[in-house]
């Protein structure tokens, strides 16, 4: 004989706003990052949750990119469900979710800069730092050297059309770009 | 909204001038002047994002006088001409102003809803035959309204996931989803567990769950309902049954004291799904997936299907047929003096069955009668802690003061031999009620009636196979005191009866009286003998109750609607 | 100012007027507080503190400045619609999210003269009574905003931020905020949006009109790096002065980004409309490529309506060639393309106009936030359909679907990147219709390259 019952049992409670997570322990972030964290924290004075994207760039500074592990940090950090952090992280091509070489180089694609050779110069940077880039697709951007040393991506406008091709490597930026060679020859 | 008649606006809507109150928004307005305009992210309840553009329609305005013109005369109604705007507005945001004018039958409204058709449909998959939304699909629906009848796109969809797990009770297509996020703004309004989001961007844009999380939230089907298209699925029902071929009920769920208002989907008396259904007093438009998904033991094994009498043996039970069960039963009840016998019913059973088992109580002149009570924890949305559905019926109607006060005395003048004769309704004393087999033994006659076998059965000389929820109809006051039906939806299986039937057909076999045929009319009787139903007609009721006895009880996620509402975040 | 010395090769052209970029490319100027303090830097700011904040609005009204991110909406009138009795916290947010493709001011400003900029906030917000103001800057320029950090920093050292603001009891903080490389930061509501930590969805207007309900719902004025340089230079000379600079209703110098297919290209600030295509193009500029023809211009960032090479304009009683055309607002909105962002992309006749489309629709599918219908499924469709006609695998009817995609997308999302995708397709194909077709293959025209439509189009789907 089966009991009837008409209580709920089967389902949880919906009781948790925010809830606790425990990282794998791989995932620390040294205190001095923490410390740059907490004090970008106090720019938004009327909303923590503003300060997603400036604790993402810290991270990212410091990491690479963005894991999964550093999204559920931003999230208990913020208190945000952690859904909220990915939702912003998905959508910036500037955050990257995989890890890029040494040097990531960031090739404008768009019109004056492909005008003045962006196409030409992402191949000769390809062909120079050995990166295949066959497998880049809309989930996959980015393409890594074999030995890991650069990473590279065309990015949309980079604001110096009156000088293309231009491309950023890491923060540093190059206007008129025309030796492959001599550009990733400053990067040893 | 307490507006003066001073705060109603004209608008004319394709040609008509009408009023609304100041504050209405054009896609509401519309609909109240018989125009439905198609929607997919609009949701009265949710905040309004309009991103899904499929409420475009032509708008206009006053004319501007430019300076140094005169302003235009105003007709004898006092409306002006209408300067129509060459770029169309959305109808689910905006609210209405003076003199605006609407138009949502006209070239401009039908080539934007064409237009965004097409483009909703170009990374669609188009899988309709295989889509278990299919039937009550709104975008089938408007395509065939409002589309082209064939898509221009020829490039290669995007690609999604497909048949994701996200929580124990949904499904999610990836390919199928519209992003008009209601679901998301469902679990961050109304659920206050934000589980749900976009991620990537643009035509990429994917529902999603947090990797490695679930909706798992109690109100998670919630999403399934509003989701307008075939993305969010209920586990539970998907590919049980297409919808067009199940009849749908009215009537209020019975979980609980909030009486949830829902349609009751079923076919051949099995019942495939509950869905909620809108009554801004009881549960807006939600309720919690354990309420809606209780519904899998009313066609399960353990039902009972015919009276049982027990064996002479006195440890099987045998079938009968009612009236052997009946007449037994009356027979027995016969040997007992009123103080000897005691009547247990449920705060599950409706008024009608309530006040006849009064009629039954008077007859046997029972000395002692309860209800059973059931309390949990609220859940500070709809779940009440009172579980009963109409605990407020079984005082009002059998005139239990105080529910479950008496059970224990009953329990006693078991054990001490003062009560020889039980007669137990639709609810299960050893499981629900602290009864133990031992004491029930004691009895000299126990009578139960309920729709599953049960430990109480099993004690029992006369087992009647009772109607569940479903199978009934009759009336229930909910805790914050509304009165609401409860409708058939089914029949019950074999030779089950509505509890008012078996009370009825037990007061006849014991030599009361008769002459009732159905719970309508035991309704009307109502109200000769418990003032507060008197005057009140059946049919007045309605689908959505009407208030009948002032508590002090209030439904939590209704205050904080209505807190939206006044903060014009939500039409409500 | 004929004084002043500028960086040999990238000295001003002759008609340009520098106001903006007075010190980019000066020679022995940097970014230091005390560089621009010699030069006078933050006299305006004392001047403007003490006047009435009401009356550094009537001024930027009388100046007639309009915004300089692309909109071109007067920026007094946009500080008007501050609600009159507010008693909510005003923030003020500087946009300097530049990423019109074909513009490239903003960059120059930050990086070679951030106090101006700075300056220019702290007026702006003690007109409008902003206590705290963010500068939302693209994450690609990373040293633009450390460069940023440290002006705020020296200011601060120097009482022109934080409490009490040279003792006028008026205290304002300004923060760095980096975006993180999305086009749609640059849509106001998409920005505040996106400075709440979310994604940056525009929001539907109304209700949420930023100087009503814009960041925390609270008022909110948003103005370009540009609009708010000049709003220190309006304290200067007084609006009324200022406004003789230009044009009516085209008032102020403008920057004038010039990328693309001529001599030399370059940024160059004029005085609005005082300059016309032509001059631009062969004077400022150097002219075509040697033995080139102009096919297209793109006068105000790649959403600009396109403008053929050789079509004649009828504006007002005048037929303009497009070397006649003067570069200000009001003359590019009646040639029906627009001012914009002020970058201006000049296309010769050795570029494929399928490939010049094809590249603006890849990046505007890129950008596309997705948040709307029409522009999320109709974005990708036009980069799809016009990746095909690059490829020799579209037939001439994808050209009629194309522009019915952008017509689609038109005037029908809750935000301008609806105009800002569908306004170049469309213009390419009215005015490129030809070129465009001539880059497809008639016997394609029946090619249905998804199943699942190809099951629709049996009648199965």
């Amino acid at each position: 004989m089966r009991p009837l019952t008409n209580e709920p049992c089967l389902f949880a409670k919906p009781t948790l706003l925010i809830r606790k997570f425990s990282f794998s322990m791989s995932f620390e972030v040294p205190a001095d990052v923490e410390a740059k964290v907490d004090e970008r924290i106090t720019h938004y004075p009327v909303s923590k949750r503003s300060a997603v994207l400036p604790v993402i760039h810290e991270l990212q500074h410091h990491f690479g990119f963005i894991s999964e592990p550093a999204v559920e940090w931003i999230a208990e950090k913020l208190e945000l469900e952690p859904i909220k952090v990915l939702e912003v992280v998905t959508f910036y091509p500037g955050i990257r979710q995989s890890a890029p070489g040494k040097y990531h180089i960031r090739v404008c694609r768009t019109l004056s800069c492909a005008m003045a050779g962006s196409y030409e110069l992402m191949e000769s940077l390809c062909e120079t730092a050995k990166i295949d880039r066959s497998g880049v697709n809309h989930h996959n951007p980015i393409a890594v050297s074999p030995d890991g040393k650069f990473s590279i991506e065309f990015a949309e406008c980079l604001a110096s059309c009156g000088t293309g091709p231009v491309c950023l490597v890491n923060d540093d930026f190059y206007e008129a770009v025309e030796d492959a060679g001599e550009l990733l020859g400053k990067y040893k | 909204m307490s507006e003066e008649k001073s705060d109603l606006i004209d608008v004319q809507i394709n040609g008509e001038w009408h009023s609304f109150p100041k504050g209405t928004r054009m896609i509401e307005a519309c609909r109240l002047a018989g125009f439905e305009v198609p929607h997919y992210c609009y949701h009265p309840k949710l905040t309004s994002p309009g991103n899904c553009r499929m409420c475009l329609v032509e708008m206009g305005m006053p004319p501007r006088p430019r300076p140094g013109e005169d302003p235009p005369e105003p007709d004898e109604d006092g409306h002006v001409p209408i300067s129509w705007i060459p770029r169309p507005a959305i109808a689910c945001a905006n609210t209405i102003a003076p003199n605006m004018g609407i138009r949502t039958e006209s070239e401009m409204t039908e080539e934007c809803r064409e237009g965004v058709m097409e483009l909703l449909l170009a990374n669609h998959p188009l899988d309709c035959p295989i889509c278990d939304q299919a039937g009550e699909c709104s975008l089938q629906e408007f395509s065939v309204e409002h589309g082209n009848g064939q898509s221009r796109f020829r490039e290669q969809k995007v690609k999604k996931p497909k048949n994701v797990d996200i929580g124990p009770r949904i499904r999610l297509d990836d390919e199928r989803c519209i992003m008009c996020s209601r679901c998301i703004r469902f679990m961050d309004e109304i659920a206050d567990d934000p589980v749900l989001g976009f991620t990537d961007r643009g035509s990429h844009t994917t529902l999603t769950v947090h990797p490695g999380h679930e909706l798992s939230n109690n109100y998670s089907l919630n999403t399934a309902d509003i989701c307008p298209v075939g993305a969010l699925t209920s586990n539970d029902f998907r590919f049980q049954m297409r919808v067009w071929f199940m009849k749908e009920t009215h009537t209020i769920d019975t979980n609980c004291a909030t009486g949830c208002n829902v349609t009751v989907f079923s076919r051949e008396d099995k019942i495939y799904r509950v869905i909620p259904r809108r009554n801004d007093d009881v549960n807006s438009d939600w309720m919690p997936d354990s309420h809606r998904l209780n519904i899998h033991w009313i066609d399960s094994e353990a039902r009972l299907t015919d009276p049982l009498i027990r064996d002479e043996d006195g440890k099987n039970h045998r079938v009968a047929n009612w009236a052997e069960a009946l007449q037994r039963s009356a027979e027995a009840l016969r040997d007992f003096d009123g103080g000897e016998i005691a009547v247990i019913a449920s705060a599950r059973m409706t008024n009608e069955e309530l006040l006849i088992t009064k009629r039954l109580v008077k007859q046997l002149n029972a000395g002692h009668v309860d209800v059973v009570p059931r309390v949990g924890e609220p859940d500070g949305y709809l779940i009440s802690a009172d579980r009963n559905p109409n605990t407020n019926g079984a005082k009002l109607v059998l005139g239990v003061e105080d529910p479950g006060a008496s059970l224990d005395q009953i329990k006693d003048g078991i054990a001490q031999g003062r009560i020889k004769a039980l007669i137990c309704l639709q609810e299960n004393l050893v499981d629900d009620a602290g009864f133990s087999a031992e004491n029930l033994g004691k009895l000299d006659f126990l009578l139960t009636s309920y729709p599953l076998a049960n430990p109480t059965a099993e004690a029992a000389d006369i087992v009647l196979p009772g109607a569940c929820w479903a199978e009934k109809s009759g009336t229930m006051i909910n805790g914050t005191g509304r009165l609401q039906r409860l409708n058939k939806c089914i029949d019950g299986p074999g030779q089950t009866r509505e509890s008012w039937e078996i009370v009825r057909d037990l007061i006849q076999a014991l030599g009361g009286g008769n002459g009732i045929y159905s719970a309508t009319e035991l309704f009307a009787q109502l109200g000769d003998e418990v003032s507060e139903f008197e005057g009140i007609t059946f049919g007045q009721i309605g689908d959505l109750g009407i208030p009948l006895i002032e508590t002090d009880e209030t439904i939590p996620l209704l205050e904080r609607e209505a807190e939206r509402k006044a903060q014009g975040l939500i039409v409500g | 100012m004929s004084d002043l010395k500028y960086i040999a090769g990238k000295e001003p052209h002759p008609r340009e007027r520098r106001m903006i970029f007075k010190n980019v490319d000066r020679e022995g100027w940097d970014q230091s507080i005390d560089t621009y303090e010699k030069d006078g830097g933050y006299e305006m700011l004392k001047k403007a503190l003490k006047m009435e904040p009401g009356d550094i609005t009537s001024e930027v009204k009388a100046g007639g400045l309009r915004g300089r991110g692309g909109a071109g909406f007067p920026t007094g009138v946009k500080w008007g619609f501050l609600p009159p009795n507010n008693e909510k916290p005003v923030y003020l947010i500087c946009n300097a999210d530049e990423s019109e493709p074909g513009t490239f001011k903003d960059r120059y400003i930050i990086h070679q003269d951030p106090h101006q900029l700075i300056e220019g906030m702290v007026i702006s917000c003690f007109a409008v009574n902003a206590k705290l103001a963010y500068i939302y800057i693209r994450e690609e320029f990373p040293e633009g905003a450390a460069i940023l950090e440290k002006a705020i920093e020296e200011a601060h050292a120097k009482g022109y931020l934080g409490k009490d603001i040279l003792g006028t009891g008026f205290d304002l903080e300004i923060y760095v905020h980096r975006g993180a490389g999305a086009y749609i930061c640059g849509e106001e509501t998409g920005l505040i949006e996106s400075l709440e930590g979310k994604r940056p969805y525009p929001r539907i207007k109304p209700p949420y009109f930023p100087a009503a309900m814009g960041l925390y719902l609270c008022p909110t004025i948003v103005n370009n790096v540009e609009t708010l340089c000049h709003v220190k230079h309006i304290i200067e000379l007084g609006g009324e002065e200022w406004a003789k600079i230009g044009k009516p209703n085209n008032t102020g110098t403008r920057l004038l980004c010039v990328s693309g297919d001529v001599q030399k290209p370059g940024y160059y600030e004029v005085e609005v409309g005082s300059l016309t295509m032509g001059e631009l193009i062969n004077d400022v500029c150097g002219g075509l490529k040697e033995g080139r023809k102009l096919l297209a211009v793109i006068p105000g960032g790649s959403s600009a309506k396109v403008l053929r090479g050789d079509e004649t304009y009828q504006v007002g009683d005048d037929e303009l060639t497009i070397w006649d055309i003067p570069m200000d607002f009001d003359t590019l909105a009646a040639c029906g393309s627009m001012a914009g962002s002020g970058g201006v992309i000049v296309i010769d006749d050795s570029r494929s106009i399928s490939w010049v489309l094809n590249n603006i629709n890849a990046f505007y599918a890129h950008e596309s936030c997705g948040q709307c219908t029409p522009c999320r499924e109709g974005s990708l469709w036009m980069k799809k359909i016009t990746d095909r006609v690059v490829a020799g695998k579209a037939s001439p009817q994808d050209i009629d679907t194309l522009y019915g995609v952008a017509k689609n997308i038109d005037g029908r999302t809750i935000c301008a990147f609806g105009e800002a995708c569908s306004w170049p397709t469309e213009s390419f194909v009215e005015k490129f219709k030809d070129e465009l077709v001539a880059d497809t293959k008639p016997e394609l025209s029946d090619d249905i390259l998804n199943p699942e439509s190809e099951l629709a189009a049996a009648g199965l789907g």
